[in-house]
């Protein structure tokens, strides 16, 4: 049924840290790498090498730019994907059961096979998660990789999501948040990690840690006092001649 | 949105069909004998042609079915069953007409279904929060107002089709006052849809891919705010200003109502096309405006 579930215990999800991103794309590059096989329908691009290329991703990077009130403009990428709301609303409108929120764990999946792609999940979701696969006619979305995750001929450390385990920077953090005691619980308390868009009651399971704040503008360029040449010797003599003229 | 033509023709055509069928079960019109046949034919035909048109758009029509088992919390899983179950229901209705029968109660009970499936289409809209010109009670109101004045029109009785076109005509200006400004004030902006607001002010500075993708075709969609003035204009002189007035002027019966039905529905395509076309969904503020 596509009734929620009663609230889980443990909720696996994701904290993706806005200070650490650099916008390098890495992890929707993984992420589209790895969801071209195994679990579901592969995602497909249309018409990849011609004039209109198009195709599915489940994480998307953009680029903001934010001028503190007090402070310089500064670039902020911001990477953009499904964040396992406890109060979904992909869910409760779905008309076949096709989309779920698994009971022990709160992840948000698409059971491809009773998917009719009707579409209605993608706009009851304010966040543009959920993308219709061209190809395959029903609807894709992040899976918090349960096919890595749980995957026991996986090496251990290999066990996170594909967009966290290859983030180069670690701005990506994969972890139970229903727990206070988790690590990324902690970073969340630390960092003062917040939810998109609280007003639309979907109350994410992933968190946005905010960009630490930067030193205050400097008002004096600190390379000025060694620009304020002073000429001397025949120099300065013909300086102050030519300012009589 | 996008103003997808099996989503536009679905909403309009079962509408319609469903207000006819609405007008026959209360006994408006009283067809009897093999006259019945024709007119509950026309209902069914309208109604069930909007239904099949709404398969149109779907990725995987051929698991339709499965669309009527989560009535307990989705309006488009409601709409089905409520579809079904009011089209079983005339059919006692459009029997008893034809041996000279009339509606009674189980054409109440019809009637009642044909009212319960156009709320849950408009539910389907109204229910979405992302949407927030949808987001609002004018409309389902405007729903059940074009489906009692598309199928008023049809029973050919002239005046008291007239005015319900002009109730219609103050349901869409109301809906068109109280919802065009929902978008710009109900509170989201980029920078509660990034948090970024706590930082600063921000603006977009790249784009997060080149190309389209499924959510900007499907749901940043800008084209209809251009002309959407002229094309209100269109919507409310043809949905209702030209069938008002044409009800009046000829006599009832088909020579008014077929006419009339035609502006009508030019007029209520028009709207629907707006409708779609000029609702904003907040996931465009990630992308800034269309």
């Amino acid at each position: 049924m596509t009734a929620l579930p009663p609230p889980s215990a443990k909720k696996l999800g994701l904290v993706i840290d806005l200070d650490t991103c650099v916008g390098c794309q890495a992890c929707v590059t993984a992420c589209k790498g790895w969801n071209d096989q195994g679990y579901g329908a592969p995602l497909s691009d249309q018409n990849p090498y011609g004039s209109d290329p198009s195709g599915t991703f489940l994480n998307r990077v953009h680029s903001y730019e934010v001028t503190p009130p007090d402070g310089t403009a500064q670039i902020i990428n911001f990477p953009r994907s499904c964040l396992h709301c406890e109060d979904a609303p992909c869910v409760t409108v779905c008309p076949t059961g096709a989309s779920y929120k698994r009971a022990e764990d709160g992840i948000v999946l698409v059971n491809e096979d009773a998917c009719i792609g009707c579409g209605l999940c993608a706009w009851a979701c304010p966040y543009g998660a959920r993308e219709m696969d061209a190809d395959a006619g029903v609807m894709k979305k992040c899976t918090l990789c349960v096919d890595r995750i749980e995957n026991q001929n996986l090496p251990e450390v290999d066990r996170q999501p594909a967009c966290v385990r290859t983030c180069p920077t670690g701005a990506r953090h994969f972890g139970d948040l229903g727990d206070p005691d988790s690590a990324v619980s902690q970073l969340v308390a630390s960092r003062g990690g917040y939810d998109l868009m609280p007003e639309m009651g979907t109350r994410p399971t992933n968190k946005y840690l905010p960009p630490r704040k930067k030193d205050p503008r400097l008002d004096a360029a600190p390379l000025a006092p060694l620009l304020d040449l002073q000429a001397t010797g025949f120099a300065g003599w013909l300086d102050r001649l030519l300012e009589r003229f | 949105m996008h103003p997808a033509p099996s989503v536009i023709l679905f909403t309009v055509l079962s509408g319609l069909g469903f207000g006819f069928l609405f007008m026959l079960d209360l006994g408006v019109i009283r067809p009897t004998g093999l006259g019945a046949l024709p007119a509950f034919a026309v209902g069914y035909g309208f109604a069930v042609a909007g239904l099949v048109a709404s398969t149109f758009h779907l990725g995987k029509p051929q698991r339709a079915l499965l669309a009527f088992s989560q009535w307990r919390t989705s309006w488009l899983s409601r709409e089905g069953l409520a579809s079904v179950a009011a089209l079983l229901a005339n059919a006692p209705v459009a029997l008893g007409a034809m041996g000279g029968k009339a509606p009674g109660l189980t054409g109440l009970i019809a009637a009642a279904l044909c009212t319960a499936t156009v709320l849950c289409t408009a539910m389907i809209y109204a229910q979405l929060k992302t949407v927030p010109r949808w987001n609002h009670w004018t409309i389902p109101l405007g729903f059940l107002s074009f489906a009692a004045t598309g199928g008023l029109i049809l029973t050919g009785i002239g005046w008291p089709a007239s005015l319900m076109c002009l109730i219609l005509g103050a349901v869409m200006l109301l809906t068109f006052s109280q919802t065009d400004r929902r978008f710009a004030t109900h509170g989201s902006s980029l920078g509660r849809a990034t948090g970024l607001d706590r930082v600063g002010t921000p603006r977009i500075f790249a784009p997060a891919h080149t190309a389209s993708n499924y959510v900007m075709r499907e749901m940043i969609h800008g084209v209809g705010r251009k002309h959407a003035q002229k094309l209100r204009l269109v919507a409310v002189g043809c949905a209702v200003l030209l069938p008002a007035a044409l009800l009046v002027v000829l006599p009832p019966g088909l020579l008014s109502a077929v006419p009339a039905l035609a502006l009508h529905l030019i007029g209520a395509l028009t709207q629907r096309w707006l409708f779609f076309a000029e609702a904003e969904h907040v996931v465009s503020h990630y992308y800034g405006p269309a």
